[in-house]
């Protein structure tokens, strides 16, 4: 395996576990914003958003009752869902060398 | 940080749609420069990657939490301009499925994110790497200070849109005090994340890191015969 495919798949289970396990273990206080906005008395002019009734709305999956595995699964597909968009955007706006292909060839042997 | 729907008036939204959809067009031609075969994969994953650390809200003290925004993080990983498209991505998702940011905030989420976050993380740290030793722990303080600078800068960016266009009458000098202090705190949690994530893959792999390209010096390694430099920093 290349060591650039390795960090890529180290990277990716990094990515999962944060998402899918650590995010349990977030803090539920109100972030900074809404701290703020709070203290300073506008945080009643806050609407919800047009998406409020989504099946994934606030990282949790509707239907799931378990309050970890629900933002778990919300968590993973929402990797899922950025990995495809960013991961084809930058894909497709790539420089295309052409010799990537080569280049990974040259260096099999060598076991890069 | 994430803006909900409300808190700006429809022409400050607009203004701040308008910004935001210019610089997410002066990053699609930007981030063609960024982006090669080696590092798109990595690009793909990173904003991956911020989507699940900005889930894993930290607690800052006062019932207060926030979560890494990315910007410097992010910038100098993969390069600027893909940093904003990677911010970007990562909004949009969060807006649209998760409903975290409003949707006609989303404009204004990019901008305070997307394009103040990752200028000025990504500002701060190009200007303390001119200074700073050009060494690996030149770059991780540099990234760092850019880290932390940026969220309170994104914050005080709000505290301006909020000034021109907040649909509340209340004292701009409280909502500057709350949005400083607050985020110049969660700016530490940013901080560490930062030279956290950036310090483990530089130690594996330092050549995909765009804003380690000042650590390559090919010329000096290569000295096998028939080996081409750029072989070399591969």
């Amino acid at each position: 395996m290349s060591r650039r495919r390795g960090l890529w798949l180290a990277g990716l289970l990094v990515t999962l576990v944060v998402a899918g396990f650590v995010s349990s273990y977030a803090s539920s206080s109100p972030d900074g914003l809404e701290w703020a906005a709070g203290e300073t008395g506008f945080a009643d002019t806050a609407r919800d958003s047009a998406t409020a009734d989504s099946p994934l709305a606030d990282y949790a999956v509707s239907g799931v009752d378990d309050g970890r595995l629900s933002g778990g699964l919300a968590g993973v597909a929402g990797v899922a869902v950025t990995l495809v968009l960013a991961g084809g955007l930058t894909l497709a706006l790539r420089r295309r060398t052409g010799r990537s292909a080569q280049d990974a060839a040259a260096a099999r042997p060598a076991g890069d | 940080m994430h803006v909900p729907d409300g808190f700006l008036d429809a022409p400050t939204s607009v203004a701040t749609g308008v910004v935001a959809a210019g610089t997410v067009a002066l990053a699609l031609r930007g981030a063609r420069r960024e982006l090669d075969e080696r590092t798109a994969p990595l690009a793909g994953l990173t904003a991956a990657f911020v989507f699940a650390v900005q889930m894993v809200n930290f607690p800052v003290g006062a019932g207060t939490s926030g979560h890494l925004i990315g910007g410097a993080l992010t910038a100098v990983l993969v390069g600027p301009w893909t940093a904003v498209l990677c911010t970007t991505v990562v909004l949009v998702v969060q807006a649209v499925l998760f409903a975290d940011g409003g949707i006609t905030a989303l404009g204004t989420n990019v901008t305070l994110m997307g394009l103040v976050a990752v200028g000025v993380g990504y500002g701060v740290s190009r200007l303390l790497l001119s200074v700073l030793p050009r060494t690996r722990g030149g770059l991780l303080a540099a990234a760092g200070a850019g880290a932390f600078v940026s969220v309170p800068a994104a914050a005080l960016v709000f505290v301006a849109l909020f000034a021109a266009g907040g649909v509340a009458d209340v004292p701009l000098g409280a909502v500057a005090a709350a949005m400083g202090g607050v985020h110049v705190l969660i700016g530490i949690g940013e901080a560490v994340i930062t030279v956290a994530v950036l310090a483990a893959v530089l130690s594996v792999r330092p050549d995909l890191v765009h804003g380690a390209a000042h650590l390559h010096r090919p010329a000096d390694l290569a000295t096998r015969p028939g080996l081409r430099a750029e072989e070399v920093v591969r």
